[in-house]
């Protein structure tokens, strides 16, 4: 691992109402990087994925994604908001995958996997087209194309979900518990197509509840609690030899 | 032969259920159209005189400018309902400030004072434009046609503003957050993402309102507008055949809407797509 981080996150706070969602998270996340990110619910792992991608505005601190300052244009000392056409753009440096998939209804799975290359990157229908036919390919769903989402299983769509973030390009996925939603049959095809995704070096930040996925994929393990990041390292060293009480509580609660 | 198993099933027969009581529900239905169709037999109605004007010049001409003024004014209506259902939504007070306003005064008065008020502009506004660069008097531009596609337009988008507002709540939040990881603006995810699938809310009763639009086009007859039932009251003042030319009207407004009906149907099971059910309108559940 080498070259500028791909993520820097500095003293990042979040605020819910009274609620402290994230109290002072620092980060960096290297290229080609698997980081999974553990912890409670409550914990603040989703709120800090969404802030990466700015689905969430944060209320202190700063984040770098491959670079850039998220959400600001830096003038000297002063931070200048972005309009929602610059944060769009933004935005277009990582993907998304969603516990609960969130593929367009109304559009079929091709359908889905071009919405964004093509009314957004516009790029050429046919391009789009041929390059959806190969994620689907990827995913193990070249059957599926013209299937509409409430006709996929679980398992079906998060993978169509997958394939419609890849095709953007990005250079980081993110992925908000995408297993948790699923029955515990269909869980394994999921994580299989994101193990082959970790092993084209794709940058991956994944809060998951998956503890033997993060074991073997992950090159850090991040525990979080409370809005806090309360250790961080080897998934080894998180997994197997936690130093701190409330690590091991969540870990041996979680492990059976 | 053996003594047949009382848990053998093979020589049980379904029976079907009666349904007395649909039977009973046709027969005094069909009782109670006897009657309406013999006083209407009965009844002093030159039946000729209908056919004579069902396809009157005036009628027909009346009939045109009727499905005219509809599809404009609903035009016009839904143009508004959506841009003031995204002004309400929006973050920016003051747009927010301008629609709620809107929706307020233009629900809140008759739509007879809506239409007398647009068709006197004239008294209170003689003259129209922007000062320096184009002037016009008022009575020129307003029309009965004009007052009219204002008057209804303009309300009915009052109703479908919160017609849409309503099917936007209705799509999953999720939707457009996906939409926004895919590097999509607001606008391009409204109209991508969230109209379309708002849609299958919105179109049901989007098409009851484009019924009552036909029919409301009627009270245009107010401020001189030559929809049917106007040109069908000007004939009954010159010949009296009173009902003759109301039953001439009535059956027009009955064909303009049974073709709306059928057309309701086609565009609400397309936008039905994706939606899990090739059924747009299901029954009430049955009981078994």
């Amino acid at each position: 691992m080498s070259g500028e981080p791909m993520v820097i996150a500095v003293e990042v706070h979040k605020y819910f109402g009274a609620l402290h969602a994230l109290d002072n998270v620092s980060l960096e996340v290297a290229p080609a990087e698997i980081l999974c990110v553990i912890g409670p619910s409550g914990s603040g792992k989703s709120t800090f994925l969404r802030c990466i991608n700015q689905l969430e505005r944060i209320d202190g601190g700063a984040i770098w994604v491959d670079g850039a300052l998220a959400g600001y244009r830096r003038v000297g000392d002063a931070l200048y908001p972005l309009s929602d056409r610059e944060i769009a753009r933004q935005r277009l440096s990582s993907g998304m995958v969603f516990q609960r998939f969130n593929l367009f209804g109304h559009m079929t799975a091709l359908e889905n996997v071009i919405e964004g290359p093509v009314t957004v990157q516009k790029r050429r229908r046919g391009e789009a087209v041929d390059q959806a036919r190969g994620l689907l390919d990827r995913v193990g769903l070249a059957d599926k194309r013209d299937a509409y989402p409430a006709e996929l299983s679980g398992g079906q769509q998060q993978r169509v979900a997958i394939a419609r973030a890849l095709a953007m390009q990005p250079k980081l996925m993110l992925f908000d518990e995408p297993t948790s939603a699923l029955d515990p049959e269909l869980v394994g095809e999921v994580l299989a197509v994101m193990r082959d995704l970790a092993l084209s070096r794709m940058t991956m930040i994944v809060v998951t509840h998956e503890l033997g996925f993060a074991r073997e994929v992950a090159n850090r393990v991040v525990f979080m609690d409370g809005g806090r990041i309360v250790e961080m390292g080897a998934p080894q060293e998180i997994l197997s030899q936690p130093q701190h009480q409330r690590t091991k509580e969540f870990i041996s609660a979680v492990l059976p | 032969m053996i003594a047949p198993s009382p848990y053998s099933v093979a020589h049980l027969k379904h029976v079907r259920r009666p349904h007395w009581g649909r039977w009973l529900a046709a027969a005094l239905i069909l009782l109670a159209f006897a009657a309406v169709g013999r006083a209407f037999a009965e009844g002093q109605i030159a039946w000729n005189v209908v056919a004579q004007f069902l396809t009157a010049p005036a009628i027909l001409a009346g009939l045109v400018t009727t499905v005219t003024m509809t599809f404009w004014a609903m035009a016009l209506g839904i143009v508004l309902g959506i841009l003031f259902a995204i002004m309400v939504m929006s973050a920016n007070p003051v747009l927010r400030g301008v629609s709620a306003f809107y929706i307020w005064f233009f629900r809140g008065t008759p739509l007879l004072l809506q239409l007398l008020l647009w068709f006197n502009l004239a008294l209170i506004l003689p003259r129209l434009g922007i000062p320096g660069l184009f002037m016009v008097r008022t009575v020129d531009v307003m029309t009965p046609f004009v007052a009219t596609l204002l008057g209804l337009g303009i309300n009915q988008g009052a109703y479908t503003a919160e017609v849409v507002r309503g099917g936007i709540l209705s799509v999953d939040p999720g939707q457009s957050e996906a939409a926004k990881t895919i590097g999509m603006t607001r606008l391009v995810t409204l109209r991508r993402i969230v109209l379309p699938q708002a849609m299958r809310v919105i179109l049901p009763p989007i098409g009851n309102e484009v019924i009552s639009m036909v029919k409301l086009t009627s009270i245009a007859s107010v401020i001189q507008y030559a929809e049917i039932l106007r040109n069908a009251q000007t004939i009954y003042f010159a010949n009296a055949r009173v009902i003759e030319l109301l039953i001439v009207a009535a059956f027009w407004y009955l064909a303009v809407v049974t073709v709306l009906s059928v057309g309701q149907y086609f565009v609400e099971k397309h936008f039905a797509r994706g939606a899990g059910t090739s059924r747009p309108r299901p029954t009430l559940p049955r009981q078994t």
